[in-house]
């Protein structure tokens, strides 16, 4: 039996149709996968993110035990309310999940991790805390909702919502937050666009999907997610990484933190003893076709393989994000093996598509 | 309530398929097949003269979810591909029962008997 969200009922009678992600019934799209990566781009649209799971971690110790925790560097969060993107490694250096953390004070952090791996993280994140003997308590928040209002009227048809949201959230920077009421705004998001992932009690959760569609807000399900976060070079766990692939070759360095010497993590040493020996690219096929993950790329430096692909419905092109051989550059040729047949395809940076702008 | 044509056959691999009146077969994909894909970006389709068999993979559906394939209802020889379907795919999501796919000239014209009638088609589809 899938789980539910607290809005699985609404999704159910707007005629959404639903697929099982991660061991949750949830929508696939209301209809065309298309028209609503189109309205998020152009207008507002969102998702239910209910699935992916709060954890808040409270305690004098919840700074020393993040810092060892994860491979991003919690320490340059210094403005209550900001939030870090972070890999958080296996001792071997690979990626046990992705996941934002926000600074609420130095005793008190709001994680939100993936659906897939939530009993996993959760298990993982208790061991560690029992074997360092932090002073920290982890809880579990599946009394929260999480909706994603994403595009770039999203913020306007949120606050036309939302009475009384935009007083807290107009001056919230990018990958900033802040409390109104139950309610936790978040300017964060997995399209490319700008936007507020709302994290709010499960009893609002119906109502408050209602009130932004009454605003405009366009229902939009995880089709769309995938293409939006593919176009915007943002990588899926599962995909992009596992717990096999070190962040160095997932293309995510920028997200690893060595700067404090002085600071230890768990997988820092695998990562100091491994470096980076792929690197992640873009990919536009040049000949007609789709591309999808796992294809093989053939390359002047060797083969490489496309981790995500998909058809771009901005850019109306076949991409992907690839591991390829170090030294391949944006703008090589090189041929990706679909079907037995070899297509061309042109490496670009794994950014596609920003803010409604084609990047390539 | 089903949208699927009484006059025509089906497969269990959601083909659809029309005997015209020389004989020759008009196929394509279902309502429920092109719901379940989702919006259609890319269609491969066989060359006319091919030779197939039946149930043989012949043809490639590409929605921006996942990429399908399409098999031959019957045995016998592909005499067109719509090129206008490979031009506009999405033609296949808006009138799936009018943006067929290609033509086969059967090598037994009975083969179409076997098919499946609408009903039993919407049997195996709603399964």
């Amino acid at each position: 039996m899938p789980h539910h969200t607290p809005l699985h009922a609404t999704h159910v009678a707007a005629g959404a149709r639903m697929v099982d992600f991660a061991g949750w019934d949830m929508p696939v799209n209301y209809g065309s996968q298309i028209e609503e990566h189109h309205a998020v781009r152009r207008d507002a649209g969102m998702f239910d993110v209910s699935h992916m799971l709060a954890l808040d971690l409270a305690g004098a110790g919840s700074k020393a035990f993040l810092r060892g925790l994860i491979a991003n560097d919690v320490a340059k969060l210094a403005e209550p309310g900001k939030a870090l993107y972070s890999c958080m490694l296996n001792p071997e250096g690979g990626v046990i999940d992705d996941l934002i953390v926000y600074y609420l004070s130095d005793n008190a952090w709001r994680i939100v991790v993936n659906a897939g791996t939530a009993d996993k993280d959760v298990a993982w994140m208790q061991a560690r805390l029992a074997e360092g003997g932090f002073d920290a308590t982890l809880t579990v928040r599946r009394d929260l909702a999480m909706i994603a209002v994403q595009g770039p009227n999203a913020r306007a048809k949120t606050w036309a919502a939302l009475p009384g949201s935009e007083a807290a959230s107009a001056a919230l920077k990018p990958f900033q937050a802040a409390a109104w009421g139950d309610f936790f705004i978040a300017r964060t998001g997995y399209t490319g666009e700008d936007g507020f992932e709302l994290t709010l009690p499960v009893d609002q959760a119906t109502i408050t999907w209602s009130a932004l569609v009454a605003a405009g807000v366009k229902p939009c399900g995880l089709g769309a997610r995938d293409t939006l976060r593919l176009e915007a070079g943002m990588a899926l766990y599962g995909n992009d990484m596992d717990e096999t692939i070190s962040p160095l070759d997932a293309g995510l360095a920028w997200t690893v933190d060595f700067s404090d010497a002085a600071r230890d993590f768990v997988g820092k040493s695998a990562l100091l003893a491994r470096p980076a020996s792929r690197q992640v690219l873009g990919l536009v096929l040049e000949d007609k076709g789709v591309l999808r993950a796992h294809q093989a790329v053939f390359t002047a430096r060797g083969e490489g393989e496309t981790t995500s692909g998909t058809f771009s419905p901005t850019l109306e092109k076949a991409i992907a994000m690839a591991r390829l051989p170090l030294g391949v550059a944006p703008g090589d040729s090189v041929e990706v093996d679909i079907r037995g047949k070899r297509l061309k395809a042109r490496v670009v940076k794994a950014s596609f598509v920003r803010k409604g702008q084609a990047l390539i | 309530m089903s949208n699927t044509p009484a006059e025509l056959r089906y497969t269990e691999s959601h083909e659809w398929v029309r005997t015209e009146s020389d004989g020759t077969l008009t196929i394509g994909i279902t309502d429920h097949a092109q719901q379940a894909l989702g919006d259609v970006v890319f269609l491969e389709l066989p060359e006319a003269g091919r030779v197939v068999d039946a149930k043989e993979s012949i043809a490639v559906i590409e929605s921006v979810k996942a990429a399908s394939d399409i098999y031959a209802p019957v045995a016998g020889e592909i005499i067109a591909a719509n090129q206008e379907a490979v031009d506009a795919p999405e033609a296949v999501n808006g009138d799936p029962y009018g943006a067929w796919l290609f033509k086969i000239k059967p090598a037994n014209a009975a083969d179409v008997d076997g098919l499946l009638s609408a009903e039993a088609y919407d049997a195996v589809a709603n399964g």
